[in-house]
């Protein structure tokens, strides 16, 4: 069983709090993911669940042993706490073959002669190394190292593997076939895997669930992919998720008014009672038109970009981008130039109560 | 993600921070806040009168004012010459520029004394063999050149010391973005004011770090004074502070003179320091890239050859001639016979290596002590060095202060402060073994191995480390299979940069050295004080095959290496 707990935990460094108060739980046998910008947290997160940083309060229980606790003084080194970790940049050991640096972790646990070959052996054909056991890590490109890192967190079979940012540092197809790599072998091999990001696409992707952390090192909600996508619990989840277009509306006794101006807001209104609001929407979510219904536009920006256009568009002072597929565009018309008058109309709003006016899109 | 591995293993990160402390404090902070305390505490109080009336003595107040002209004209001198050859191999079409470069640097091979002491048997006004020469066979009347003078240790240091200079403005010259010069020439200007506005002051702090480098060795530079002033009793104050514990055995008196000269030293080499990091800091332009690009090059014409042999000719005349010298006499029969094949013998360097106790055991001690010296700094460095560079522990700072003091402070104040700690006023006396010259060896080489070992540690990444714990390594298992291979490289270039200069060693064993303990550099020192030049010289020979096998050798590992 490898679940983890956090309670409380509380981390900073000299006078910047890092993490104030942090509780969580990660189920055995899933893939979570910490998903946040740089600097939120995450990573200390990771480092105070291996073991490499301690918590100033709280506890951190992985399975059932109680691995870091400050009211009990308790503190488990890295090295007791039976995990696998793979870091941003590798650190795979230059001077160590692939091999060696496979076998470390079960010479370590004592493991030796025939034992040791086989499973590292079969630790590198997991990981599709085979052949290159006896290179040096100098002689790998980057996505090799990367396997190598994969292989030797895994080799001793740990019921928990830590993932700090491992694939961005690979290009975008290799990062993409590790992606699937990593989701079958944590299928196959059963393990909860905590696996941290700035990525939103590769958290979507491997996840099935995950944490949204925001810059103060608060988590802002917590579910699987796609209820996170689909129902984001505020602003700046919707943001986080992808390409984000904000429209403010007014709301008053007679309807929903766009911005300050009388342009009427023809779509099913939000549940709360505000008066102001953001109506949120994915640039896939707008459907564009020389005329007809929705609101009046005008075309702010046009750029081409091949199969798609993608257009920058003003309504009363507010811009929003959207895109359009050529072949599409070019079939009912709507290769639109600047300044040229449009129609956009909308689906699938997300309502978001404007609490600070002035912050735009 | 660099903060360190802190965390468990708590043990031996804290077996290593205090060993650390204890060594850095032991070896290095003791000796140099006694050397302070003597000078400044007087009867139990604090007493600055008193140190300023021994300032004001007249031969304190001479050594001082002598060190001060003799570093400044030394400065000076290098300050030129360094410039002037390092544009020369960078900037300009000289033939075989890549050899010339590497000649330029052997003179930081030779132990100054050494060259003193072959300039002394070339120029001394009545004895040198180019003045015999220009009396004897040319009919001068008097000497051409007289050594025993401050022009003499002014000219012999800057021999030896202009590599400070040339090496820094190499590499600033070599670094330096030719594009800042191409577009001043495209503006119109001249390639001399291009040199004069452009280049010029873009190296300057280069320059000026050099100068001040060659100024703080200059200062507290023994050998070369010792040699050539003595004779005419010209004193600077390394060779004052040995004179006074040499001529009174240790009284009182000359003990407090030589703290407060070290002070004075200690002080002055802090001032030149702080300069320094400020005039680096400062000159850290962005312009001066880390890339290596092609710089212009000034077509010399006409000059090319007449500049080729003026350079062959400094070099023959820097470092053969001395060098020759050094090997001729030390195989004369007698002092002062010319050099014909008659008068040449074996026999004196069989003597010094095979027969004679006095210089087989300066051999012996040199090698053991630079052996014993290299490798436990070596080690105690890359301890050190991981303390301060990879834990997170307070107060760091003042464990780097500490191991990088002996930078700023000159090898006869160490030696002055290990006698005042070791000499059985605390309990151990060591003074007169050999254990004392280690100590010493060991605060004064501290700050080389954490230079080497630093760079090594900085490019091991925590990951590393922490890839280890996780893998199930303890803490030392971590260090011992991860950290240390990783970092070999860093040890061992701080074992040659010990062990090297530790068998020319003068300066700091010359205040140590008993009876049985010689160093060396203390042979070669005391038989030319002696009389007995011809096995000085051979003993000096022998040293100078050692250095340069030593370099060769550290050359071709290192180069292998990479």
């Amino acid at each position: 069983m490898a679940e983890i707990r956090l309670e409380g935990v509380r981390k900073s460094y000299g006078g910047n709090t890092v993490l104030s108060g942090l509780s969580l739980d990660v189920r055995h046998g899933e893939c979570f993911t910490l998903l946040g910008p740089s600097g939120c947290g995450k990573t200390v997160l990771l480092r105070l669940i291996a073991g490499f940083e301690k918590p100033d309060a709280g506890s951190i229980r992985i399975g059932d042993r109680r691995v870091s606790d400050t009211a009990a003084s308790v503190n488990v080194p890295p090295n007791e706490r039976g995990l696998g970790v793979v870091f941003q940049d590798y650190a795979v050991w230059p001077h160590m073959s692939v091999f060696d640096n496979i076998a470390y972790p079960l010479k370590l646990a004592g493991v030796d002669g025939r034992a040791l070959r086989t499973r590292v052996m079969e630790a590198v054909a997991q990981v599709n190394l085979g052949g290159l056991e006896s290179r040096l890590p100098s002689q790998l490109s980057g996505g090799q190292q990367q396997r190598v890192a994969l292989a030797r967190a895994l080799v001793a079979k740990p019921a928990l593997l830590l993932l700090d940012e491992p694939l961005c540092n690979l290009d975008a197809n290799l990062r993409e076939e590790m992606r699937f790599e990593i989701k079958e072998l944590q299928r196959n091999l059963g393990i909860t895997i905590l696996y941290v990001t700035h990525d939103q696409e590769i958290a979507l992707a491997i996840s099935d669930r995950l944490a949204i952390m925001d810059e103060q090192g608060g988590i802002r909600q917590i579910g699987p992919p796609a209820e996170v996508f689909e129902r984001p619990a505020d602003r700046y989840v919707f943001r986080f998720m992808g390409l984000a277009n904000f429209l403010p509306v007014r709301r008053t006794a007679d309807g929903l008014f766009v911005g300050g101006s009388d342009q009427p807001f023809p779509w099913p209104p939000p549940g709360g009672e505000g008066a102001r609001w953001l109506a949120g929407f994915r640039p896939s979510d707008v459907r564009v038109a020389r005329d007809g219904g929705g609101l009046a536009c005008r075309v702010k920006r046009a750029s081409f970009l091949g199969a798609m256009i993608d257009y920058l568009i003003e309504v009363e002072g507010s811009l929003f981008r959207t895109q359009v597929e050529t072949h599409e565009a070019l079939a009912r018309g709507l290769v639109l130039g600047e300044a040229e008058p449009c129609r956009a109309a909308f689906q699938g709003i997300h309502w978001f109560e404007d609490r600070e006016t002035r912050e735009g899109r | 993600m660099g903060r360190g591995s802190g965390g468990g293993g708590v043990g031996i990160a804290g077996v290593m921070l205090s060993l650390s402390v204890g060594i850095l404090v032991v070896v290095v902070a003791v000796p140099v806040l006694i050397i302070f305390f003597n000078a400044l505490w007087v009867a139990g109080r604090f007493n600055v009168a008193d140190m300023v009336k021994v300032l004001s003595e007249p031969d304190t107040y001479r050594a001082l004012l002598n060190s001060l002209f003799i570093a400044s004209g030394v400065t000076l001198m290098s300050t030129l010459i360094g410039t002037f050859f390092a544009w020369l191999v960078t900037r300009t079409d000289l033939p075989l520029k890549a050899t010339m470069k590497v000649l330029f640097l052997v003179p930081f091979m030779l132990p100054s004394f050494i060259g003193a002491l072959a300039w002394k048997m070339l120029l001394s006004p009545r004895a040198g063999y180019i003045n015999r020469f220009f009396m004897d066979v040319l009919g001068f009347d008097g000497p051409v050149f007289d050594i025993y003078s401050f022009a003499g240790i002014m000219g012999v240091e800057t021999m030896y010391l202009f590599p400070f200079v040339f090496i820094q403005v190499c590499g600033a010259l070599e670094r330096m973005d030719p594009t800042l010069e191409e577009s001043a020439r495209i503006s119109g200007a001249s390639l001399f004011t291009i040199t004069r506005k452009i280049t010029i002051p873009l190296v300057m702090p280069s320059i000026l770090s050099g100068a001040l480098l060659i100024m703080l060795y200059s200062m507290a530079h023994f050998g070369t004074v010792a040699v050539l002033g003595i004779e005419t009793g010209i004193f600077n104050i390394p060779t004052l502070i040995y004179e006074k514990i040499h001529q009174s055995a240790g009284s009182f008196k000359s003990i407090r003179t030589g703290t407060v000269l070290a002070t004075v030293l200690v002080v002055t080499a802090a001032v030149i320091m702080y300069i320094q990091s400020k005039v680096l800091s400062r000159g850290r332009y962005q312009i001066i890239a880390g890339k290596s690009f092609r710089p212009l090059e000034i077509k010399l014409r006409g000059l090319r050859v007449p500049i080729l042999c003026l350079c062959i000719g400094y070099i023959a005349f820097t470092i053969l001639l001395p060098s020759i010298t050094i090997f001729l006499v030390g195989g004369l029969k007698t002092y002062g016979l010319p050099f014909t094949s008659e008068n040449l013998t074996l026999a004196n360097y069989k003597y010094i290596l095979f027969d004679w106790k006095l210089t087989r055991d300066a051999i012996w001690n040199s090698l053991s002590l630079g052996l014993a010296a290299a490798l436990i700094t070596m080690f105690a460095g890359v301890m050190i060095s991981y303390v301060i560079v990879k834990m997170k522990v307070r107060g760091k700072g003042i464990l780097e202060f500490l191991g990088m003091l002996p930078f700023s402070v000159p090898g006869s104040v160490i030696a002055l402060g290990v006698i005042l700690t070791w000499s059985g006023k605390y309990g151990i006396n060591i003074y007169n073994t050999v254990w004392i010259i280690l100590v010493a060896y060991i605060a004064r080489y501290m700050a080389f191995s954490l230079k080497a070992n630093s760079a090594a540690l900085e490019q091991v990444h925590d990951s590393l480390v922490e890839a280890a714990r996780a893998s199930g390594a303890t803490m030392g298992q971590a260090l011992r299979d991860i950290l240390l291979p990783l970092v070999r490289p860093g040890m061992l270039a701080a074992f040659f940069l010990i062990f090297l200069p530790a068998l020319r060693e003068l300066t700091v064993s010359v205040l140590l050295y008993g009876p049985t303990t010689r160093t060396i550099g203390v042979a070669i020192y005391t038989l030319n004080e002696d009389g007995e030049t011809v096995y000085s010289a051979a003993l000096a020979g022998v040293a100078l095959l050692i250095i340069v096998t030593g370099q060769t050798i550290i050359g071709r590992f290192t180069r292998a290496v990479k």
